[in-house]
């Protein structure tokens, strides 16, 4: 069994549509020269304020501490193709992001580096959202083979980008290993086009 | 069988279909700068894996670049270590970099099309989602994210799903006043900011026939904006005519040849597409945004709206974006006061919109506590209009005339608002603390709606700023 094909653990709901990724990561926090130490600016300018207290923004509620499934709204990680996005995603401890819908590229960037993205019709989130902020404690099964989410005792349908699926199952998310067994036919494309 | 240009360029670019059912896709052009291409050079290493293809890379600087002092080292430490990483990486694989003061350094993608790297046909991908630029020649151009850098210095190609295809045709004239930007942030305003996700946009229509390439460039750079991963316009005479001579294009015979080739990746005429939606260009007025996504836009005559009637979440984003503007519900936009007027990015700041600017400001002046600044999209742009003395126009008009690079766009550079200062910008995006300050408001709009803001010192109807005459 592929190590992706079910994500558990307890989730947290930040809400809203058209979620961008410079609210996702501020740009300031793109002067770097490697991912390494973005998990803390995760949403920064919607925790902190500019003196750097805290506004007492649901990541940073206690009882959300380890949470591993974000749940979000419509077009999440639209804007800029920065990979920092999902790399603070990864790096604050989150395994997985559910949503209505995702904007391509990063979707594409969350798949390459292992977060699966799915999303669920808007009745079914939103009665996800609601068991999650009645109970921050409830586990949820993101099942990517059987398309089910499970929370306590509900079972939600699930979609996923097919390719996307089919990677996880194969764990070969990461194509870059792929990518490169096929030099000679990239070769040969690249001759053809007189490249 | 018919095709349309983006299932052309796909079929002769696919290399093989993968497992997974995605296919894995030649890149004729990388394009690389040193916010989100630093970190892939380090994945390379860590694989033991070399560059394959150096030749089909170009880098260059321009995200944290500052636009006033540019001597090295850089005042940012970490600005400063950035480029150098960049600067190490590419001589160290043999990458061709345009650096500060080589007469070819600029935003990345006012760079390729220039130089004419940027060529019909291409796939083109670079770690930006303004990429989509590029498809103003007619190409697929995807903005990708570093671990997408990765694979292409790694072999060349990445993996992806195809897309499907909307043509967006936009018919008849437009009106005085009324610029490409406008185009663009109407189409996005009429189909939503998610309504181009799973699409490539075809532009198409007798108004995108008449641009010029600069203006179709501004189109094409905000498909991303609009949710589609790239958008395009066919390649015709007006391409070929701006890429002649270009220091990169094939010249003489070769030339013609390479003609020949462009010309035949334009859609069929019987191309199917799998969405079309026609837009009149009498419908288009002098649009701003109102909110924070470039989606919650309004012609410059209109009031922002009420959330009293919206319903569920949409009542919420627009309540939550008014709150965030400090604007009130059915008030005009028009009169909205500003403390910045910025003019660049690699939407407007090309030599077309500072002339046209310059045509407008000469003889007006910067009102009174706003401050202005005009940012060419790079070393040639600034270099062709110093050569015309638009620099001069600028400074006279009360702009402060800076050095290329993408400045308040992103304000990754000195270049940022401070608190709750309102900014009226050419650039592409009105995310909250997008211009630098978490509290930072920014107004979109084209760049002489920006020289009408500037003057009046808040949100003007450009028609009226400067007396344009009205057709109907």
């Amino acid at each position: 069994m592929s190590e992706m094909e079910k994500i558990s653990g307890t989730g947290v709901y930040v809400q809203g549509n058209d979620i961008d990724t410079d609210r996702i990561i501020p740009a300031r926090f793109l002067k770097c020269v490697t991912f390494d130490e973005l998990g803390p600016s995760l949403f920064h300018d919607v925790r902190f304020d500019e003196q750097g207290n805290t506004k007492s923004h649901i990541l940073d509620n206690p009882n959300y501490k380890g949470a591993q499934i974000l749940i979000s709204d419509a077009n999440f990680g639209c804007g800029s193709s920065r990979e920092h996005a999902p790399q603070a995603i990864q790096k604050f401890g989150l395994k997985a992001v559910v949503a209505g819908s995702f904007a391509e590229i990063f979707h594409g960037n969350c798949t390459t580096l292992g977060i699966p993205c799915v999303t669920m019709e808007k009745s079914d989130r939103e009665k996800l959202a609601r068991l999650t902020l009645d109970d921050p404690s409830a586990d949820i099964i993101i099942d990517i083979k059987a398309l089910k989410l499970v929370c306590a005792n509900n079972i939600f349908d699930i979609q996923m980008k097919a390719s996307a699926r089919e990677a996880f199952l194969a764990n070969s998310y990461d194509p870059l290993d792929t990518l490169l067994v096929a030099a000679a036919d990239v070769a040969q494309t690249a001759k053809r086009l007189g490249y | 069988m018919a095709k349309n240009l983006y299932q052309k360029i796909w079929d002769d670019h696919v290399v093989r279909q993968l497992d997974s059912g995605q296919y894995q896709l030649f890149i004729a052009l990388h394009l690389i700068h040193e916010v989100t291409s630093p970190q892939a050079f380090g994945m390379l290493k860590d694989k033991g894996l070399k560059v394959a293809y150096p030749g089909r890379t170009f880098a260059t600087v321009d995200h944290i670049i500052p636009t006033d002092d540019q001597s090295r080292p850089l005042a940012d430490e970490m600005a400063e270590k950035m480029i150098q990483v960049l600067s190490d990486a590419t001589s160290e694989a043999g990458i061709e970099f345009f650096p500060p003061e080589s007469g070819s350094q600029g935003i990345v993608h006012v760079v390729g099309p220039e130089l004419g790297l940027t060529q019909p046909g291409m796939t083109i991908c670079c770690g930006d989602s303004h990429t989509s630029t590029h498809g103003a020649f007619g190409c697929i151009a995807l903005g990708i994210g570093t671990s997408q850098v990765r694979d292409v210095l790694a072999s060349q190609t990445i993996a992806m799903d195809p897309l499907k295809v909307r043509r967006i045709r936009v018919e008849g004239a437009l009106q005085p006043g009324v610029s490409a930007k406008d185009v663009i942030l109407h189409i996005i305003r009429t189909l939503g900011v998610n309504g181009g996700v799973g699409y490539a946009y075809e532009y198409a229509g007798s108004t995108i026939s008449n641009m010029s390439m600069e203006e179709r460039m501004t189109v094409c750079n905000m498909s991303i904006e609009g949710g589609a991963r790239c958008g395009y316009i066919n390649p015709d005479d007006t391409t070929f005519a701006y890429l002649r001579g270009r220091e990169r294009v094939p010249e003489g015979d070769a030339f013609d040849v390479a003609v020949g080739k462009w010309r035949a990746y334009a859609s069929d005429e019987d191309a199917k597409f799998d969405d079309e939606v026609v837009i009149e260009a009498r419908d288009i007025r002098p649009t701003v945004t109102w909110g924070v996504t470039p989606g919650q836009a309004i012609s410059v005559e209109e009031n922002v709206p009420d959330p009293d009637h919206a319903e569920g979440l949409d009542k919420s984003l627009i309540s939550d974006a008014l709150n965030y503007m400090q604007l009130t519900a059915n008030q005009p936009i028009k009169g909205t006061k500003i403390d910045v007027a910025f003019i660049g990015s690699c939407t407007n700041g090309r030599l077309s919109d500072f002339r046209e600017v310059a045509r407008l400001i000469e003889g007006r002046k910067v009102a009174k506590n706003v401050k202005a600044i005009a940012v060419p999209g790079s070393e040639k742009v600034d270099k062709a209009a110093r050569a015309l003395g638009l620099h001069t126009i600028f400074e006279q008009a009360g702009f402060e005339w800076r050095k290329p690079g993408c400045s308040m766009c992103l304000a990754m550079n000195p270049d940022k608002l401070v608190g709750d200062e309102v900014c009226a910008s050419s650039s592409n995006r009105n995310f909250i603390g997008r211009q630098g300050s978490p509290t930072g408001r920014t107004i979109l709009m084209s760049p002489i709606m920006v020289a009408a803001a500037a003057i009046e010192g808040a949100v003007a109807d450009v028609r009226t700023t400067f007396n344009l005459e009205q057709t109907s």
